[in-house]
């Protein structure tokens, strides 16, 4: 079943979420300088605790599961890395990102020995531990973004990074740190892999066709996938030569996307609703379902009842519907994976600008939705 | 120092020539296309073929180019095969266009109630509808976030 969740009363709406590592726990920042973690017992949500440490709006929170340390990152141009002491209270430790512009996105490595910080100042920040100095240290990849990064992801290998950028390109960079790792093997997107190396740019449409939303490695990191703008879903596969295909939809933009397994992806946006949509045998992105076949539900109860409602939570006068005909009521702004592995996601969580959190089963949508089939 | 706070001029001062690497649009102009011939569409008009004389001017619109002349005659150029297609021809036109040439026809659209003719914004709005019930919203946010006008 779909699950549907609010925290509190937070009726602002959630700039992004992550999960702990059994998904018992979830960090979210609902749209300010705050990040709170919410404890699940059952279908209720308990505030855990309050990371009150930036002083402006949180863009990114990433809660690496092993090692159970959460990194977050804000338009104050700060990180800061939590880690739990014996009374389970999160305690913050800067990191030196260097930038002079908000940071935007933050994502940890796969393996959690570090991790990258975008940012409007041109550059991503590799940051690792320094343990010598005892604090956390960043390195620069600065040539040749020019605009702000918008999104990052790692490749399963650890050491390659796709950044998505509002110069309306996305790039796959090197982001090896010879101090804590040893030197990477060869991958299809390239064999020489010193820091910052420019591995492979792609255009995002020759007529520019709007900022880069969401970048995302597929399971085996040979396909990269992302999303922009112009409504349009992108793919393109490195053991094929790097071509992009592109699919120009018929929906508003999506904000984000993620591989499910090998040949799927599913995006969501300001269209409010999840879309699926797999690779076919030539790379091209092609439709496959739409995760919200929900119905307008007709709200019962007297007109006059109707009214003074609609007065009374929008400020409206006339009783005209507003609501969508989907679960979300306002954009998705984050997906995360929930469940399952990499290679095969089982549920994947969304939240956006309504406020709310909606967990999605893939499987029981496999089975109740016409045409979906996933691999 | 009060008097000056609902001044808004130093929005319009330019900040960025001073900085060195600040961003530069990457340059477009191919100076190679240009445009549709207008020969070419006209005659095909005469011969009543509108689907390719639509094409034509889809296909050959000169995007990336810098030169306003060429831009103007392209896009009366266009707006004529437009006009000329009467209104209950206009979805099965729509619906022989593949989504790219669907994208330039919608520029068009747009770029005709910029400059709207005597009951051109009427006409227009037909084909706005039509394109629309193809393409979506998606074809109107590429009208929006496409750097390559018409």
């Amino acid at each position: 079943m779909t699950e549907i969740h609010r925290f509190g009363n937070i009726v602002s709406p959630i700039t992004c979420h992550a999960w702990n590592k059994d998904r018992t726990q979830i960090a979210l920042s609902p749209n300010n300088h705050e990040v709170h973690i919410y404890h699940r017992s059952g279908s209720e949500w308990k505030l855990l605790d309050t990371l009150n440490q930036h002083d402006l709006r949180v863009m990114g929170i990433d809660w690496a599961p092993n090692t159970n340390r959460i990194v977050t990152c804000a338009a104050d141009r700060n990180a800061y890395v939590w880690t739990q002491d014996k009374e389970n209270k999160w305690k913050p430790t800067l990191v030196l990102l260097r930038i002079n512009r908000a940071a935007t996105c933050v994502k940890w490595s796969p393996l959690e020995n570090k991790f990258a910080v975008g940012s409007g100042a041109r550059l991503i920040s590799v940051c690792y531990f320094e343990s010598e100095n005892d604090w956390w240290v960043s390195k620069h990849i600065k040539k040749p973004i020019r605009s702000t990064v918008t999104c990052l992801d790692w490749h399963p290998n650890n050491v390659l990074l796709a950044a998505g950028s509002t110069d309306f390109k996305v790039r796959v960079f090197s982001a090896y740190i010879k101090d804590i790792e040893k030197t990477p093997e060869a991958t299809p997107w390239g064999s020489k892999m010193p820091l910052g190396q420019l591995m492979v740019e792609f255009v995002n449409s020759e007529g520019g066709g709007g900022w880069v939303h969401s970048v995302s490695f597929c399971p085996d990191g040979n396909k990269v996938c992302w999303v922009a703008h112009d409504s349009s879903i992108n793919m393109a596969d490195a053991t094929a030569g790097s071509v992009v295909h592109k699919l120009r939809t018929e929906y508003l933009p999506f904000l984000s996307c993620t591989w499910i397994n090998n040949k799927s992806v599913i995006a969501a946006g300001h269209s409010c609703i999840p879309i699926m949509y797999s690779v076919d045998g030539n790379g091209q992105p092609i439709f496959v379902a739409k995760l919200d076949a929900s119905q307008k539900k007709e709200s019962g109860g007297l007109s006059a009842m109707r009214m003074f409602h609609s007065l009374d939570k929008q400020a409206r006068v006339e009783t005209s519907d507003t609501n969508l005909d989907s679960i979300h009521q306002n954009a998705i702004t984050c997906l995360c994976i929930h469940s399952g592995t990499r290679e095969k996601v089982l549920k994947i969580s969304t939240s956006g600008a309504d406020g709310q959190l909606v967990i999605w089963d893939l499987n029981t949508l496999e089975r109740s939705i016409q045409n979906m089939r996933i691999d | 120092m009060a008097k000056n706070t609902s001044s808004s001029a130093f929005r319009k001062i330019d900040i960025d020539q001073y900085s060195e690497d600040n961003f530069k649009e990457d340059e477009t102009d191919s100076g190679v296309a240009v445009g549709p011939d207008e020969n070419e569409v006209n005659s095909l008009l005469q011969k009543g073929k509108i689907v390719d004389a639509l094409k034509m001017v889809l296909n050959n619109a000169p995007f990336g180019i810098k030169n306003p002349q060429i831009k103007e005659n392209a896009f009366n150029l266009t707006l004529r095969v437009l006009l000329a297609i009467k209104p209950s021809q206009i979805e099965e036109m729509v619906n022989s266009l593949d989504m790219d040439m669907l994208d330039t026809l919608m520029k068009y659209v747009y770029k005709g109630f910029e400059y709207p003719s005597e009951g051109s914004s009427m006409h227009l709005l037909l084909w706005h509808e039509k394109i629309y019930n193809v393409g979506g919203v998606g074809c109107i946010v590429r009208v929006l976030s496409d750097t390559r006008r018409v």
